[in-house]
């Protein structure tokens, strides 16, 4: 199912968009989503140094369920634990779950993508086929199977989401190849003796970066919600591991009378997830205009 | 574009043949769903028999372990069991689970029309919601209501199923007094209005999200179509603005729309997931989720075929409603 799509902005080798961080800069959303990345990851890399108030485990046996204090900043849990250490540390999960699983997922994805398009034919259609297979999937389902066959805990959630968003890569990496692959001045390369991996990288791969690099923000916002669900589901992260999923879980009988232990956590998903959105949104204002105004 | 009421759609043979060829896609994903549910139960580590029983398998002596082998069908080739599992999925039966005791179709049947009816509530709430808030928003575009539109949708972007739901029951709770979990679950013909009553705010939880997607899309696409052409003339015609975006931009409009329901069942049926667990509905994604933790796997291999093949179903039938609306597609590929 297609609708005539409006003329594809070739990128041609040798022509680099210039400025890309200028232009995102004077990018509203951009900017905004810009900031609240950094911030995350800055607070995320603190976590994974251990820079925390408290070490996130540390039970503080008198100040059990204590509302937010100059000492305690974010208040404590059931056990006594520092809550604004614990969603610090828990930055540094879900940073590290995202990061990882979108890399596998991109680097899986693009490839598969890449090589289905600019292969054609039969391999062509017995990837996509496959791929089809797997967006049979709801997202979530996909996820919880794999995570069946592996067992729970955080490798297995990064496994499990990567193999998720790999055949969402594929498709927008394939896309461009078969745009691009018929046009002339890929056949001038080929015509004046480029071999098909020079073709490939030097000028037909350049043409997926844009729509890829967008789709990496997403996917790292949809990342860090599937973690979070897995772990809220007790199938991620395993307690007493520091995983905003699994403090949202444990916390919400005690809302009621601690409602800070799931204000935090829920902020700190909402402020990440929101980051990578609003970076998404702008970088495809930017690289990709003709996709402006669609999700 | 327009076409008026009543009016009978001409005879597309194009239409035909998209809708054969998307039936014949339908078959073959069916079919790698089902060898990919099923292979990735054989994956899990060691047999199914010591993965269910865990420790006490140790007890088992051989004999035994053999007659259950051969009770479950596991000492067959490969290619059998899957033939056989196949050949019973297709005339109901999915097994046993072991767990419950209880035809694995018998589960299914009883749990899904809660997932149903908690899909079906929370699309129409996320519908009668977002279609019209989303048109306001965009013929007041840029102005305050504008905006408050866009921080709606962009909080139902970023705030997961489980973190909605947790703030509701919170609010509830806290300044209502009320506990919408509480107490058994009451199916809809056994008492309707206790029911809609238990079911309302996990569907407002699960169309949250749903129906900030839908707001963000039918205000795009409104803000594109009022741009058009023939939106113009209509307004040069003297027609009245309501008339002008009800008869003629909103049809349109909402192209896009229809699309995105379908896409977006996929996150429906995945948050169906959360949602149960958290409100303690008795629907099938809990089902699933119960028996993952209890590594129930005749239940997680039969529940998981089910619900993909509904979501297959799904999209599918988008597509053809989506062809039947949209004359503009192009159904060669």
């Amino acid at each position: 199912m297609t609708v005539s799509a409006p003329p594809l902005e070739i990128v041609h080798a040798h022509r680099r968009q210039p400025g890309v961080l200028r232009r995102l800069l004077k990018n509203l959303s951009g900017t905004a989503g810009l900031l609240l990345v950094i911030f995350y990851v800055g607070v995320g890399v603190l976590g994974a140094l251990g820079a925390t108030p408290f070490p996130p485990n540390e039970q503080h046996a008198r100040d059990r369920l204590q509302p937010p204090s100059a000492v305690y900043v974010m208040g404590t849990d059931l056990f006594g634990r520092d809550l604004a250490s614990r969603v610090i540390a828990g930055a540094a999960h879900s940073l590290r779950v995202a990061v990882t699983s979108v890399t596998l997922a991109g680097l899986a994805g693009t490839l598969l993508g890449v090589t289905a398009g600019f292969a054609g034919g039969r391999v062509d259609s017995l990837l996509m086929r496959l791929m089809d297979v797997f967006f049979a999937f709801p997202a979530l389902l996909l996820a919880l199977v794999i995570v069946t066959v592996l067992g729970p805990g955080t490798e297995n959630a990064i496994i499990a989401i990567a193999i998720v968003y790999t055949p969402i890569f594929a498709r927008v990496a394939r896309a461009p190849v078969l745009a691009v692959k018929q046009m002339e001045f890929v056949m001038a390369a080929r015509c004046i003796g480029g071999s098909s991996i020079r073709v490939l990288l030097r000028h037909v791969m350049p043409n997926t970066l844009a729509p890829l690099i967008v789709q990496i923000s997403l996917a790292l916002s949809w990342s860090l919600l599937t973690e979070a669900g897995l772990s809220f589901l007790g199938l991620g992260a395993i307690p007493p591991m520091s995983s905003w999923g699994v403090m949202l879980n444990e916390h919400r009988a005690l809302a009621e009378n601690a409602p800070w232990l799931i204000l935090y956590p829920g902020m700190a998903i909402a402020l990440a997830v929101l980051g990578f959105n609003l970076l998404g949104d702008g970088l495809r204002d930017v690289l990709d205009p003709r996709l402006r105004g669609r999700k | 574009m327009e076409r008026g009421r009543g009016e009978v759609l001409p005879e597309r043979p194009f239409v035909r043949r998209y809708l054969l060829q998307r039936l014949f896609a339908f078959l073959p994903i069916l079919i790698g769903v089902s060898l990919l549910v099923f292979t990735a139960i054989r994956l899990i580590p060691g047999d199914v028999i010591t993965a269910t029983l865990g420790t006490e398998a140790g007890m088992l002596t051989d004999a035994q372990r053999e007659s259950l082998r051969s009770y479950y069908g596991l000492d067959r080739p490969v290619v059998e069991q899957y033939a056989r599992w196949a050949a019973g999925a297709i005339t109901g039966d999915l097994g046993v689970s072991t767990r419950h005791g209880k035809p694995v179709t018998e589960l299914i049947g009883d749990r899904f029309p809660v997932t149903l009816q908690l899909a079906l509530m929370a699309v129409t709430l996320a519908l009668l919601v977002g279609i019209p808030l989303g048109i306001l928003a965009a013929v007041r575009h840029n102005t305050i209501f504008d905006l408050f539109v866009r921080m709606l949708a962009l909080a139902g972007l970023v705030m997961p199923g489980f973190l909605v739901g947790t703030l509701i029951i919170y609010l509830l709770s806290t300044v209502f007094g009320v506990l919408p979990n509480a107490g058994n679950f009451v199916r809809f013909n056994e008492d309707p209005g206790l029911n809609l009553r238990q079911m309302i705010f996990p569907a407002i939880t699960l169309g949250f999200a749903f129906s900030a997607s839908v707001m963000r899309m039918t205000r795009s696409s409104m803000l594109e179509v009022l741009g058009d052409d023939y939106v113009r003339t209509a307004r040069g015609k003297g027609l009245r603005e309501r008339r002008v975006i009800t008869q003629h931009a909103l049809r349109n409009a909402l192209i896009p729309v229809v699309t995105l329901v379908g896409v977006e069942m996929g996150y429906l049926l995945g948050g169906t997931f959360i949602i149960e667990t958290l409100f303690s509905l008795p629907g099938l994604g809990r089902l699933l989720v119960n028996a993952i933790s209890q590594r129930d796997y005749a239940l997680v291999q039969g529940a998981t075929l089910f619900i993909a093949s509904v979501f297959v179903l799904i999209n599918l039938l988008v597509d053809l409603v989506y062809a039947a609306v949209d004359p503009r597609i192009s159904y060669d590929r």
